[in-house]
């Protein structure tokens, strides 16, 4: 490892990220007011994600009275108290820009739903 | 003033307190030994000469050699700190910790060569419109006119060798200061490319 991964190591958070692009997702995000924290839970469909390493980012996507609102989170952030996946989506590419120019039906992203056969050869593991 | 020889070892980011990601310049330091000391009465002005990266005895001319006092390796870099705050001995070690409670830092080193390059470059001129039946593109413009002044003034700014020079960075922030590993964090980017050696003093402008 040279200095520059050592540096970087202590602050990326291990283990798997849990959700992907299309997913709809709760973030949760820690709020500094003054001496006070409080945590803002902000829900959308994650339609990119960015970079890798200590500068991998993820954007989310909601509609928030009418307007279309974006925001980029970095994975490592400390603030990001978790990331709860709310409907799991099925999408076909790595990045849905192509949902900001969709309005109704044609903005929205299929469920993905389970897939039975790895459900099923899981299940005798656990 | 204090002040140490390093190496640019790279660029990273780094959350900091209220988990915003900074970009820093790592800069790595091996022990810098001191090799002289100027003094008032002797050389005019007081100084400390520092340096960095032994060199075997026999890969050194001899009046290169004869500026390091018996019994201490013939360093690969010299550089002198003008009035230099606290007190060294020559043979003396310095790491990381004379550093150590410092919160902004000036950044000497030499700038990546960017060979022969026009005015817009170099310069920052504008340049010309390219559409619109515009013959003028990035061209440097009119010199030195006819009758009069009827030469080039000097310093006019043309096309030449651009970068390859020393470059100081003043006020960069220290984010972080590691004695036990030897580096520190700088906020923002240092001239010169990666590995390449790096004077950090204090900063001259901002007080501590």
């Amino acid at each position: 490892m040279n200095l520059i991964q050592k540096i970087q190591a202590p602050q990326i958070k291990a283990g798997p990220l849990g959700f992907k692009v299309g997913d709809t997702v709760k973030v949760h995000f820690k709020i500094v007011e003054g001496k006070t924290e409080r945590i803002q839970i902000y829900e959308g469909l994650v339609i990119a994600m960015k970079n890798a390493g200590i500068g991998h980012s993820f954007m989310v996507r909601k509609i928030s009275y009418g307007v279309g609102v974006e925001r980029v989170f970095p994975v490592n952030s400390p603030r990001i108290e978790k990331v709860e996946v709310v409907r799991a989506g099925k999408v076909r590419r790595a990045k849905l820009y192509y949902i900001r120019s969709k309005v109704g039906k044609k903005s929205k992203v299929k469920v993905l739903l389970p897939n039975r056969k790895e459900e099923a050869a899981q299940a005798p593991k656990a | 003033m204090i002040g140490l020889i390093g190496k640019k070892t790279g660029m990273t980011q780094v959350f900091d307190d209220t988990g915003r990601l900074i970009p820093v310049t790592v800069i790595e330091f091996a022990p810098n030994v001191v090799v002289g000391k100027k003094t008032a009465e002797k050389d005019g002005y007081d100084a400390v000469v520092l340096g960095v990266y032994d060199k075997k005895k026999t890969r050194v001319t001899k009046p290169y050699g004869g500026q390091f006092p018996e019994g201490i390796n013939p360093t690969r870099i010299l550089r002198e700190l003008r009035d230099y705050e606290g007190e060294v001995a020559v043979g003396d070690k310095l790491g990381v910790a004379t550093l150590e409670g410092l919160r902004f830092v000036d950044v000497a080193a030499t700038s990546k060569g960017k060979g022969f390059q026009g005015v817009v470059k170099r310069w920052k001129f504008g340049g010309g419109r390219n559409t619109h039946g515009s013959k003028f593109h990035r061209e440097p413009g009119s010199t030195g006119q006819s009758t009069w002044p009827h030469k080039t003034f000097k310093n006019v700014k043309l096309p030449g060798r651009m970068g390859g020079e020393r470059v100081t960075i003043q006020n960069l922030k220290v984010v972080r200061i590691d004695a036990e590993a030897g580096f520190i964090l700088v906020r923002g980017a240092v001239p010169g490319p990666r590995t390449c050696d790096v004077l950090v003093r204090d900063a001259v402008k901002k007080t501590k």
